[in-house]
C-alpha cells in the first residue's frame, strides 16, 4: 500500500492519536474547571489516577459487576470533586491567584499521598474487557484498546457537546463562565455549578484514567500525564473545550513522532520532553493559545 | 510601649537592628549555636546544616515569588544547574571549591535569566506553568545525560575543600555553611531596602502601574530572577558538596513545593519567614520520624509508608497555611511580639 517510511509515519500517528485522546479527555476536565472557577488545577493528573484506582477498587478489590463498578465510580469520584471543592476552594474565591494554584499544588501532593498510602507502588494491570489482538489496517497495526480509546473520546465528545448545548445544567455552567455576576442575577446558583463543574470535570478525569491505565499501566506515578496535560491546555486556549481536545491530541501526535524520530538519533529521553518543549514555545508565541480569549488587563 | 527609644538621626530610623536588646538577643543566640555545634550530636549538627542550606534556597525563592510576585514552581531546576555545575567543575574539571561555588551561582544566573525572559510577557498562572516545565526539562536532562551527569545513578561529589583544608564533616561544614547563610540573610535583608528591592515589591503589587510610575519592568524582573536563582545555585551548590552525592531524585519536583511550602509557611515576603520555613520543614518531618518509634507495634503501616504520610503532610500544610494562616509563621511571631511589648496593657 504505502512505502514503509510512510506507514511507520502514520503507524506513529495513530498511536499518538490514541494516547492523544487520553491527553484530551483530561484536558477537557481542567478547562471545564478553569472556565467555570478561574481555578487552574494542578491537582487535575491526582484526581485522574485516584479515579482510575476507585474503579480498580470497586472491580478488582470488591469484585461488583462492572457496570455497577463504573456508576458506583462515577458516583464516588463526583463525590470528592465536589467535597473538595467545597473545603478547599471555596473560600479561596478572591484570594490572590498564588494562593489559588497553591492551594491545588498541596493538593496534588496530598492526592498523591494519599493513593501512595492507600494503593502502594506495585505495578497493577487493568482486566481487559475486550480482546487485545491487534488488528492490522493496511498495514498498520492497531491495538483494539487505542481503537476503543479513540471510540471513547469520541462519544465523550458528542456527550459533552449535547451536555453544555441543551441541558439546563450545561447552559448553566456555560452562563456562569462567562459572567458570575450576571448569572446570579439570573437566578443561577454560583455555588452549585462551582462544586457541580469539580464533581463533572472529576468524572471526566476519572475516566481518562481508566482508559490509560488500560493502555498501559495503573500506577500513582501514572499521575504524571497530568502534568503533560498542561501542554496541551495551553496549546487550545485555557478557556476552550474545543482547543483542549484538539490541543490533547495534536500534543500526544507531536510527542510520539518526535519519540520515534528523534529519539533513535540522540539515544533517548526526547519523547518525555517533546511536549514540554512545545509548551514553552507557545507560551513565548501566542500565551493564549489557539482558541483561548485574550485577557486585557485594566489598572 | 518600649520608652526611651528615641531616634534622632535618619541613619539610626533605617538600622536593622533597632535596639541593643535586639542585637544582644542575636549575640546570644549566635553564641548559643555555636557552643551547642561544637557539643552536639552529629544528626542534629546534620539537620542544623541542611537547614541553612534550605534557607539560602528559600530566601531566593522568596525573593522571587514574595517579594516580587513572579511564581515559580521550579525552583528545584536551579537548585539542580547549582549542584551539577559544582559538582561537575569540582570533580572532573578539578576546579577548587572556592573558584566552582561562584562559577555555579554565575551559571545558574544565566539559566535563571533564560527563564526570566518569558516572564515579561506571562505572568500569574502561565509563569508559574512555564516555571514548572523548566523545572521538569532540568530534572529529566540530569537523567538522561549520561555522559555529563551520571544519569539516575547520581554522582559523588568531592567534599569542600579550602587551601587544603577538607570540611567533610557535619561539625566542619557548619563554619562553611553558616557564614554564608548569615551573609545571605543580611544581603537579601539589605536588597530588599535598596531600590531594586522596593521596586520588586512595586511590581508585585501591580506590575502595569509599577510601569508607568517609570521602573523598568525588563530590569527588575530579571535582576529578581537572577538574585533568585543565585541564591538558589549556591544552595545547590552547597547541598552537593555537604551530601558528597546528588542524583536526579534529589531535585524532583516535589522539591520545589518543598520549597515553597517553606515560604509559604514562613511567610511571604519576609526575610525572617524565609528562615523560620526552612527550619520548620527541614525539621518537621525528622520529629514525625520519631512517632513511629512510639506506634510501630501498634500501627507498623506508617513506618512502611512513611513518605506517602511525608507527602499527604507537605500538602496539608500547604493548604492549612494557606486557609488559615496566610501570613505564616512570621505572622504569628509578630502578633506574639505586639502581644508582648504591651503586655500587660492588652487592648
Amino acid at each position: 500500500m504505502f512505502s514503509e517510511g510512510l506507514t511507520d509515519f502514520f503507524q506513529l500517528c495513530v498511536s499518538g492519536f490514541a494516547v492523544g485522546c487520553v491527553y484530551a479527555i483530561v484536558a477537557l476536565g481542567f478547562v471545564i474547571i478553569y472556565k467555570a472557577t478561574d481555578v487552574f488545577n494542578f491537582a487535575q493528573g491526582e484526581l485522574m489516577t485516584l479515579g482510575a484506582f476507585i474503579c480498580y477498587l470497586f472491580i478488582v478489590q470488591l469484585h461488583v459487576p462492572i457496570i455497577l463498578a463504573f456508576l458506583l465510580t462515577f458516583v464516588t469520584t463526583a463525590l470528592i470533586g465536589m467535597v473538595t471543592e467545597e473545603i478547599f476552594l471555596r473560600p479561596m474565591v478572591g484570594e490572590p491567584i498564588f494562593s489559588v494554584i497553591m492551594i491545588t499544588v498541596g493538593l496534588s501532593v496530598l492526592l498523591k499521598g494519599i493513593i501512595g498510602l492507600s494503593w502502594g507502588y506495585m505495578i497493577k494491570k487493568f482486566p481487559s474487557f475486550i480482546s487485545e489482538d491487534p488488528l492490522t489496517i493496511s498495514g498498520m497495526i492497531i491495538s483494539p484498546l487505542h481503537l476503543t480509546t479513540i471510540i471513547v473520546t469520541a462519544i465523550l465528545i458528542v456527550i459533552f457537546a449535547i451536555f453544555f448545548k441543551f441541558s439546563k445544567m450545561g447552559i448553566a455552567m456555560r452562563a456562569v463562565a462567562s459572567d458570575q455576576d450576571a448569572s446570579l442575577l439570573m437566578g443561577i446558583s454560583v455555588r452549585k455549578i462551582f462544586g457541580l463543574s469539580w464533581s463533572v470535570s472529576a468524572i471526566v478525569a476519572c475516566i481518562g484514567g481508566i482508559l490509560l491505565s488500560s493502555i498501559t499501566i495503573l500506577h500513582p506515578s501514572s499521575s504524571f500525564v497530568g502534568i503533560k496535560v498542561f501542554p496541551a491546555v495551553v496549546l487550545g486556549g485555557m478557556d476552550s473545550i474545543v482547543g483542549a481536545i484538539l490541543g490533547g491530541i495534536i500534543i500526544g501526535i507531536v510527542e510520539n513522532i518526535a519519540g520515534g524520530y528523534i529519539d533513535p538519533i540522540v539515544g533517548g529521553g526526547v519523547k518525555e520532553i517533546t511536549a514540554f518543549v512545545v509548551l514553552l514555545a507557545i507560551l513565548m508565541i501566542k500565551p493564549y493559545g489557539l482558541f483561548g480569549k485574550e485577557e486585557i488587563e485594566r489598572v | 510601649m518600649r520608652s526611651g527609644d528615641f531616634k534622632i538621626s535618619y541613619a539610626e530610623d533605617i538600622r536593622i537592628l533597632q535596639t541593643i536588646f535586639i542585637k544582644v538577643c542575636i549575640g546570644i543566640f549566635i553564641l548559643s549555636l555555636i557552643t551547642y555545634i561544637l557539643i552536639a550530636e552529629k544528626y542534629f549538627i546534620y539537620l542544623i546544616n541542611l537547614s541553612a542550606i534550605a534557607t539560602i534556597g528559600a530566601l531566593g525563592l522568596n525573593l522571587l515569588t514574595g517579594f516580587t510576585g513572579q511564581i515559580s514552581i521550579g525552583h528545584a531546576g536551579f537548585l539542580a544547574i547549582g549542584a551539577y555545575s559544582s559538582a561537575i567543575l569540582t570533580s572532573k574539571c578539578s576546579f577548587p571549591f572556592l573558584l566552582a561555588l561562584p562559577v555555579a551561582g554565575a551559571i545558574t544566573i544565566i539559566a535563571g535569566l533564560l527563564v526570566g525572559i518569558p516572564s515579561l510577557r506571562l505572568k500569574g498562572l502561565y509563569l508559574a506553568i512555564t516555571t514548572f516545565a523548566f523545572g521538569f526539562i532540568v530534572e529529566h536532562v540530569a537523567n538522561t545525560w549520561d555522559s555529563l551527569t551520571n544519569g539516575s545513578q547520581g554522582m559523588t561529589v568531592p567534599p569542600v575543600e579550602i587551601f587544603g583544608l577538607a570540611f567533610d564533616s557535619d561539625r566542619s561544614f557548619f563554619f562553611i555553611v553558616f557564614p554564608l547563610t548569615a551573609f545571605a540573610i543580611i544581603f537579601a535583608r539589605n536588597l530588599i531596602r535598596s531600590k531594586a528591592g522596593r521596586a520588586w515589591i512595586a511590581i508585585r503589587d501591580q506590575d502595569i502601574a509599577a510601569q508607568t510610575i517609570g521602573i523598568n519592568l525588563l530590569r527588575y524582573k530579571l535582576s529578581s530572577f537572577a538574585v533568585s536563582s543565585l541564591y538558589a545555585g549556591i544552595a545547590g551548590a552547597l547541598f552537593a558538596h555537604y551530601l558528597m552525592y546528588i542524583s536526579p531524585g534529589h531535585f524532583e519536583l516535589l522539591v520545589s513545593v518543598q520549597y515553597l511550602a517553606m515560604i509559604i509557611v514562613g511567610g511571604l515576603g519576609s526575610i525572617l519567614g524565609s528562615v523560620f520555613g526552612a527550619v520548620f520543614m527541614i525539621f518537621l518531618p525528622e520529629i514525625l520520624k520519631f512517632l513511629p518509634d512510639l506506634l510501630r507495634d501498634s500501627y507498623p503501616v506508617i513506618v512502611e509508608r512513611f513518605a506517602d504520610i511525608n507527602l499527604i503532610l507537605y500538602g496539608l500544610i500547604i493548604i492549612l497555611f494557606l486557609l488559615k494562616e496566610p501570613k505564616g509563621l512570621y505572622g504569628i511571631w509578630t502578633d506574639i511580639k505586639v502581644y508582648w511589648r504591651n503586655w500587660p496593657y492588652t487592648y
